[in-house]
């Protein structure tokens, strides 16, 4: 019978074992990341309610901080419907399919400077490559569902995804161009500078950081570009026929989505985990250090303005988010992409003030 | 006990081959353009394997993320009548299957003549700080730099001539112009009428 | 590591690239009234290139861009030749265009396009490039085809173009990755010089051969791979059919005089007896094929074939003097094409093809002018003395004939014979016939002029063919070693 001493050795040599180490950091990662999610819900319920002059949810546990945990017990006890003559192997892979790279891009996202999962060199491609396969979900819970209206909203929601992610790309070439990297702990260390934020990417991309941001929102089907599940026009779009724990996914990707746009955008453009007070005599003490909680900082404010464009801008209309797309924002993109590569030209860029931002 | 990255291949491998299988047997295009999806994915994880992250990932974000969306597109909403395109699959299946069957047969012979063989064997070690994607962006920008140009103006043409063969201004289409309807003045919207109380509006 | 390329021998692609996408700018913002301009700037920019590109000339290759561009005097020579040919199709091809509403800025931007393609192809020292400027040239063919898109046959037409293109293109891919397997390289001096130490493995090489000389079969379009010809030719507007049936045709053999001449020419005794089928089934089936034919363009089309073949006599000599006098052969068959189109796109006029054998008759009636430009054309074609087809054919029959294939020559004589008949055909109808139509020929002035130069040419080069002829022996002789 093998005492004690030995049986923590095995279980030491099992949890160092490289497969069972990174499956245990992956769920460190997707656990609090769900219950991030869960409850990015009842937050935007709340900061909706209370811009609309009214409390929200406040009857499930103080305050209604269970309302999330309810919702949940709710979904996952509801039937499953899948509609007849639909395709239900395709019916049921499609939530699957779009929650998967809600989860798989936050392999490459760094917390900390030595906070990541995995330390990718092409990070940046990384996770534009798994989060352009987002819309397959879309597309192909739509055209399973066999139903009009379902279909109806995967065709919008496809031809605005990959409008979008056109204009997102560039935007992210810019980042870039900006730290000679793709690794996005790089990305956020170029950022560093004796001027604080002033050194970040949001000063000299500023009109890239407005695509990106943009963008992020129109990517992941929120308001006001949320035709692909308009309720108006077309019910609820692509997940109509959904019920129960698939439709609870479908729900938890574009939260999840929402969470990495955000993070991504304050790691490209908002210095990352960078603290905006490092160079002010004093504060550093006082006040938090450069590290992760700037970072969770720095995204629930992006995410703050997530759910405040969606109690304030009335939907756009399809052609008009077309538009936008292809005619304002990629020429936005592109033009600005000009000028930072030739701001970054030898003799251009060891001139006074040009020389803060493009080294 | 085989070495991980073997095993990787093989699993990748397999996939690859299943899923170039099932885009040419699944009776369902949308289907087959899936299952195509698939292989792109596996072809992308043999690329990682071989240590070319950064055309691994364009594989991905070019051919998954953008091309086979579009090509979905498309094919969800043709209804493709299979059927009717397989009509006649027996007649020319012995003359297709003859030239198959010497494609394979050269390939055999090809792959395993010695040439092949010793080719890539001492590939020598990437330093550690290597960046295969600067690597690529350096070889494009000045060894490849013609052909490179040149593939930029076979796009440039691809545009031109989708754009010739596809525009077409209809006369009798109402459209809005977004500068027209932002420079809308008051005035072009609203009279005000003074109305007398107790009469009626003309 | 990196040093700076020499750009100068490039200078006319450069050049033109620059002005093409100029054009393509300015048209943006002319309206149809005015296209007019855009026809000027497109002349103005051929016309340009041609005189960077003859403005100095290198005795020997130079070679720049990694060894992947080669400027020398054939690629020069040929160069200003598939020039000025896109010029004359411009100004042939214009008014056609007008009356058929495909005057937009794409017909000229697609041929101005497809022209740096074949400049590209001329000058490619590399698999890679020779690639990529072939592609440019079919990229742009495929939509010039469907320019005309509410026309179904023009529709149809392009479809094949465009499927058995891009068969033939991955065919020359798979052979070209064979030669690479190989020899590990993609450069053509660096493979001839690994296919000539015998380090290859013989069935990779053959195999490989086989796909390139496939690919570059379809894209000539000789016999067994010369289905859609026919079928382009005819479908296509005629503007474009002018284009597609001149020009790339010396890009082509470009193309197998730089792939088989210099890269593969280790390989010479395998591809020459290749060549030496293609030919003889290309002269015999084009030949006999084309007497059936009563539509002119598809009489044509099969002539083309046929006179490919006769191409393809010169190059699989696999001798300096070979390659001259396929040069040579093309370039004078390039004329003709140039002529017979051209006498072509003057008949028609707005809703009328002057596409059918019958819309001939009595042509020396209506305008004996251009019946007689129309007859030397078509005697140059048959290789009748003393035009200068005659000597295209002479001297392709004697470059085979000094390589030793003398049976070959026998056939080629005996299958143009046969030839010559439906060529005589259209002299018959247009002299001895009478008109069906009386309609006015009309034609601008100087499209005139240049039709009426264009058939004289055929005259003057038949009785002194020597200068051009020593010019493409001179040519061949400084650029192949």
């Amino acid at each position: 019978m093998p005492d004690l001493q030995s049986l923590l050795t095995v279980a030491g040599q099992v949890l160092h074992h490289p497969l069972v180490w990174t499956l245990l950091k992956i769920v460190l990662i997707v656990l609090p990341l769900l219950g991030a999610v869960a409850y990015l819900t009842l937050a935007e319920r709340k900061v909706i309610g209370y811009m609309q002059v009214r409390l929200g949810p406040n009857r499930v546990g103080p305050l209604g901080l269970l309302q999330p945990i309810a919702d949940a017990l709710k979904l996952m006890t509801k039937e499953i419907v899948v509609p007849s003559d639909a395709n239900s192997v395709l019916f049921v892979l499609a939530p699957v399919m779009i929650i998967m790279p809600a989860m798989a891009a936050w392999a490459v996202l760094p917390f900390s400077p030595d906070l990541v999962l995995a330390n990718v060199d092409a990070g940046l491609l990384y996770v534009m490559a798994i989060t352009s396969m987002g819309v397959y979900g879309v597309v192909v819970a739509g055209w399973a569902s066999n139903s009009k209206y379902a279909f109806l909203g995967a065709m919008r929601s496809a031809a605005q995804i990959v409008a979008y992610e056109i204009a997102m790309g560039f935007a992210l070439v810019g980042v870039l161009v900006m730290s000679h990297s793709l690794n996005l702990i790089d990305i956020v260390r170029a950022q560093q500078g004796p001027l604080g934020l002033f050194n970040w990417n949001i000063v000299p991309l500023f009109p890239l950081f407005l695509v990106y941001l943009i963008s992020g929102v129109a990517e992941t089907n929120r308001a006001p570009f949320d035709v692909a599940e308009g309720e108006s026009e077309i019910v609820a779009g692509f997940h109509v026929e959904y019920s129960g724990m698939t439709f609870a996914v479908f729900f938890l990707a574009e939260y999840a989505n929402m969470i990495l746009v955000a993070a991504l955008t304050s790691i490209m453009f908002l210095g990352g985990w960078l603290s905006p007070l490092d160079h002010i005599p004093f504060t550093d003490i006082a006040l938090l250090p450069s590290g992760m909680p700037w970072l969770l900082l720095k995204t629930a404010g992006v995410l703050f303005l997530f759910l405040w464009f969606r109690a304030t801008f009335p939907r756009y209309r399809y052609d008009q988010i077309m538009r936008l797309g292809w005619k304002v924002f990629i020429p936005i993109a592109l033009v600005w992409l000009l000028v930072v590569a030739t701001l970054m030209q030898a003799p251009l860029r060891h001139l006074p003030i040009i020389n803060i931002w493009f080294h | 006990m085989i070495d991980f990255s073997v095993f990787v291949f093989y699993a990748f491998a397999a996939v690859l081959l299943a899923a170039g299988a099932g885009v040419i047997v699944s009776r369902n295009p949308v289907h087959a353009a899936l299952w195509l999806v698939l292989a792109f994915f596996s072809g992308s994880g043999l690329w990682m394997l071989l240590e070319a992250e950064f055309l691994a990932i364009s594989l991905v974000l070019v051919y998954v993320g953008a091309v086979m969306v579009l090509f979905l597109f498309v094919v969800m909403m043709l209804d493709i009548n299979l059927d009717r395109l397989r009509e006649g699959f027996w007649r020319y299946f012995p003359v297709g299957g003859l030239v198959a069957l010497l494609m394979v047969g050269e390939l055999v012979l090809a792959s395993l003549s010695k040439n092949f063989a010793t080719m890539g064997r001492n590939l020598p070690a990437a330093p550690a700080d290597y960046s295969n994607t600067r690597e690529l962006g350096m070889l494009l920008y000045t060894q490849y730099l013609y052909p490179f140009e040149l593939a930029a103006v076979i796009l440039l043409v691809a545009i031109v001539a989708a754009i010739a063969l596809t525009l077409r201004r209809r006369t009798n289409t109402k459209y809005q112009n977004p500068a027209q309807q932002v420079r809308v003045k008051r005035a072009d919207r609203v009279r005000m009428v003074d109305i007398a109380s107790g009469e009626t509006a003309e | 590591m990196s040093t700076i390329p020499n750009f100068a021998p490039a200078a006319a692609e450069i050049l033109l690239l620059a002005l093409v996408s100029l054009v393509l700018v300015i048209d943006l913002y002319i309206d149809q009234a005015r296209r007019a301009l855009t026809y000027y700037l497109s002349q103005g920019t051929v016309l340009l290139t041609v005189l960077v590109l003859v403005n100095h000339v290198n005795t020997a290759p130079v070679f720049t861009f990694s060894n992947m561009f080669v400027d020398d005097t054939l690629g020069r020579v040929l160069k200003v030749l598939v020039l000025l040919t896109v010029s004359v199709v411009f100004a042939y091809g214009r008014q056609y265009a007008e009356e058929r509403d495909m005057l937009k800025g794409e017909f000229f931007s697609l041929i101005l396009f497809a022209t740096l393609g074949m400049m590209v192809l001329i000058s490619a020292n590399h698999f890679l490039t020779l690639y990529l400027g072939l592609e440019l040239l079919a990229l742009a063919q495929y939509a010039l085809v469907a320019l005309q898109r509410d026309s179904a046959r023009a529709t149809e037409a392009a479809m094949k173009y465009f499927v058995l293109g891009a068969l033939a293109s991955g065919l020359l891919l798979y052979g070209m990755s064979m030669i690479y397997g190989g020899t590990g390289s993609l450069n053509l001096q660096e493979v001839a010089q690994g296919l000539a130490s015998g380090r290859v493995d013989h069935v990779v090489a053959s195999v490989g051969l086989v796909f390139i000389v496939a690919g570059l079969a379809f894209k000539l379009g000789v016999v067994p791979f010369h289905m859609w010809i026919p079928d382009v030719y005819e479908g296509a507007p005629t503007a474009v059919t002018l284009f597609i049936g001149s020009a790339p045709k010396i890009a082509g053999v470009a193309f197998f005089v730089r792939m088989l001449g210099e890269g593969l020419a280790p390989l010479a005794h395998d591809w020459q007896q290749m060549l030496v089928l293609l030919a003889v089934v290309s002269m015999a089936l084009g030949n006999i094929t084309a007497i059936a034919q009563t539509n002119l363009k598809r009489m044509l089309a099969y002539s083309t074939i046929s006179h490919m073949g006769f191409v393809l006599l010169g190059i699989l000599a696999a001798t300096q003097q070979g390659y001259a006098a396929a040069t040579f052969y093309i370039s004078t068959y390039t004329l003709m094409a140039l002529g017979a189109f051209g006498v072509m796109l003057l008949l028609s006029r707005a809703g009328f093809e002057a596409e059918q054998l019958n819309d001939y008759k009595g042509l020396n009636k209506r305008n004996p002018w251009f019946a007689l430009i129309m007859l030397l054309v078509m005697i140059s074609m048959a290789g009748i003395p003393p035009s200068v087809g005659f000597f295209a054919k002479l001297s392709v029959l004697r470059a085979a004939l000094d390589a030793g294939y003398t049976w070959l020559v026998v056939v080629a004589v005996l299958l143009s014979l046969i030839g010559a008949f439906y060529y005589l055909r259209v002299i018959k109808l247009m002299y001895m016939d009478e008109p069906e139509d009386t309609s006015p020929i009309g034609g601008d002035l100087d499209v005139r002029v240049l039709l009426s130069v264009n058939g004289l040419a055929v005259l003057l080069f038949g009785i002194l063919p020597q200068p051009l002829l020593s010019l493409f022996n001179h040519a061949v002789v400084q650029s192949l070693r």
